[in-house]
């Protein structure tokens, strides 16, 4: 009983640390989609956040600055497929598949300079996003082993909670989350409303490469100490995937981020122990995601306008 | 008429967009080198003299085989409306079921083993696309989540399969065991030694050239094609006018898996002689959708672009010896996508000249 709740808070608690940057990329992504403009340039987004917090936080020994730094480099790229796909109307997959090249190009070759490596150098424990409420907990006892485990976690995955109340507040109980998600729905209504459709999809793909360039922060800020080229591999798609998956609404997405977690987690905690292999048990959360879709959720409703470029004179 | 002015042409012309926004690419790479204080000269030039001897060439066409294949199995997606993004997935399974193939019967001869190898390729890639355009079709399933969960399956299974007794390496390797050399599309050793070609060269160009002109033909003279393409372009209507729209998706991913399979194999019995575990996955099928976009989804265009990608692909790997980093090409490459993204921008290059000629106009008067 004492090693299953062992076992519980651990698992528990790397569901939660892998959650946390497949969340924030995951609320970016909602912004962006249900504005209308799909961007698969959260995974590029990501890799120049992981990069920027990482090397801001060294050279600073400020990991809340670096983090915002993180969260600003994601914006930048956000605003170069913004200008692309909202002020120009530019093809929204062939924009989003040049910002998966140009950021891990960029900030590999500024690590380059920097380090002369393509890895930055490790982070110390004090230049990481603190833990909260660590040695709060009695860990002498089992409950107190647990509550430690699961509550002691990292600011930003309390940050990310939070984050998702807000979001879910702004999209379905704010004047703006009602005129992001019309925009993705019928643009031109939109405009002879008086809303302007570019501005609102212009801030809203911007927002999503903050929360990108923060979910990429995350990972090499808590998960590991350092920036590598293999730090984001994937994490952007999957969030995209969770995204889809919840239905493309904030709380959706928690879920879908939890489950990619929780199956991260796993693999971890049953790494060494179980004879299983490593690239089988590997391959459950995908398995039971698609598995998922098939037995409870099925259609997943894009937004109507999702995809095409808004151009005003039309 | 009017005679049409420079500006026009440049501004109407697509295959000028490309080569505007390549030597853009190139600008931009140099401005990085330029800010990195690294000679853009020297740089430049091993890049160029790295892929213009025979050898060099050689090279740069072994890289491109399963860039171009991979390519036209995304151009061939484009054209029919969907987004294959499961391609790469589709590389890697495809890869392995030729590996497979060739380390289970090794002793087959060289004009049964290969074919052989191929269409196992071809069936596991198409199997690979099938299930995702049969998930979309009956369950409604967003195509784009189920292709990336399954590049994901691809990856893993492949890592699991090279692990299996029998297929493993029997040295310490994470890898599966070498593909039997009845089952390799080598040239020759001595005719590369005495033409002075890459060790790797094979002929596998040759395959890459013929699905060109087979696609190109299936796209633009068969009915199928024709079905294909309306879907693409509007599917209410195509569905109006008769054309079964599930089951021209279902072709489509098909055909479109099927290639991206084929490039694996071709990849593998090329120059890759095994699969390794691999740690990360290894990208061929995002290259894919690079060189479908640089090669504007025309089969030809993208055979062009694929020998393109492939050359900086390989000249990228010999920057290290300028001190330049290989990243640059991604840099470039990346560039050279942003800008085909907003040609647009080149379209309205007559509007400047429309602007200046006003002005013209006016000082006239």
């Amino acid at each position: 009983m004492t090693d299953f709740i062992n076992s519980l808070g651990i698992m528990l608690y790397a569901t939660l640390i892998y959650s946390t940057p497949l969340l924030f990329a995951g609320l970016g992504s909602c912004f962006s989609e249900v504005s209308g403009v799909v961007n698969i340039g959260i995974e590029g987004m990501m890799t120049a956040g992981a990069f920027t917090g990482t090397v801001v936080a060294y050279f600073t020994g400020m990991p809340w600055l670096g983090f915002l730094c993180g969260g600003l480099a994601g914006m930048l790229f956000g605003m170069l497929h913004a200008f692309a796909t909202v002020r120009l109307g530019a093809d929204q997959t062939i924009a989003g598949t040049a910002i998966n090249m140009l950021g891990p190009g960029i900030v590999i070759m500024i690590a380059k300079v920097l380090f002369n490596s393509t890895d930055t150098v490790p982070l110390s424990p004090t230049q990481k996003i603190p833990k909260l409420f660590s040695g709060v907990f009695d860990t002498s006892t089992v409950f107190g082993r647990f509550m430690d485990n699961v509550f002691a976690n990292y600011a930003s995955t309390y940050l990310v909670f939070i984050a998702v109340i807000i979001v879910w507040f702004v999209f379905y109980k704010s004047r703006f989350g009602l005129r992001l998600r019309a925009c993705g729905e019928h643009p031109q209504a939109c405009e002879t409303l008086g809303i302007n459709v570019l501005r609102t999809r212009f801030i809203c793909v911007c927002l999503s490469g903050f929360l990108a360039g923060l979910g990429g922060a995350c990972v090499t800020m808590t998960i590991s100490t350092q920036f590598r080229p293999i730090s984001i591999v994937g994490q952007g798609f999957i969030a995209i995937a969770a995204v889809i998956f919840g239905k493309f609404r904030p709380h959706g997405a928690l879920l879908g981020c939890l489950l990619f977690g929780f199956c991260s987690g796993l693999k971890v905690v049953l790494g060494g122990s179980s004879g299983v292999s490593m690239h089988l048990i590997s391959m459950i959360p995908y398995v039971i995601t698609v598995l998922v879709l098939v037995l409870f959720v099925g259609k997943s409703r894009v937004p109507a306008a999702n995809g095409k470029p808004y151009i005003k004179s039309k | 008429m009017k005679k049409k002015s420079f500006l026009d042409i440049v501004s109407e012309n697509t295959f000028i967009h490309i080569l505007l926004s390549i030597i853009l690419g190139f600008l931009i790479g140099a401005i990085f080198l330029a800010v990195m204080g690294l000679s853009v000269g020297n740089a430049y030039g091993r890049l160029i003299n790295s892929v213009t001897s025979l050898k060099g060439f050689s090279y740069v066409v072994v890289y491109s085989v399963p860039y171009i294949v991979a390519g036209l199995s995304v151009a061939f997606s484009f054209k029919t409306g969907v987004f294959n993004i499961g391609a790469e997935g589709q590389f890697v399974v495809g890869a392995m079921g030729a590996a497979v193939t060739s380390i289970l019967l090794p002793d087959l001869p060289k004009p049964v083993l290969i074919p052989l190898c191929f269409a196992a390729a071809i069936v596991m890639g198409a199997l690979w696309g099938i299930i995702v355009a049969i998930l979309k079709t009956k369950r409604g399933i967003n195509e784009v989540l189920s292709m990336i969960m399954f590049n994901w399956i691809a990856f893993y299974l492949s890592n699991f399969i090279a692990g299996i007794p029998g297929i493993k390496n029997e040295g310490s390797a994470e890898a599966t065991k070498s593909i039997s050399a009845n089952a390799s599309m080598l040239l020759p050793k001595d005719f590369i030694k005495s033409a002075g070609l890459a060790p790797t060269a094979n002929w596998g160009i040759l395959v890459a050239i013929l699905i060109t002109a087979l696609i190109w033909i299936v796209i633009e003279k068969t009915t199928l094609g024709y079905e294909l393409k309306a879907v693409g372009s509007n599917k209410f209507a195509a569905e109006y006018g008769g054309i079964n729209v599930n089951r021209s998706i279902l072709t489509a991913l098909g055909i479109s898996g099927g290639m991206a399979g084929l490039a694996g194999a071709l990849y593998l019995m090329g120059m890759g002689n095994r699969i390794s575990v691999f740690s990360s996955q290894e990208g061929f099928g995002f290259a894919g959708i690079v060189v479908a976009l640089i090669g504007c989804s025309n089969p030809f265009g993208v055979f062009v672009a694929g020998l393109f990608y492939g050359a900086l692909m390989y000249g990228g790997s010999k920057l290290n010896l300028e001190g330049a980093p290989t990243q640059l090409i991604n840099v470039i490459v990346g560039t050279v996508v942003f800008f085909i993204a907003i040609s647009v921008i080149f379209r309205n290059l007559k509007y400047l000249k429309r602007k200046t000629g006003k002005g013209k106009e006016a000082m006239k008067a």
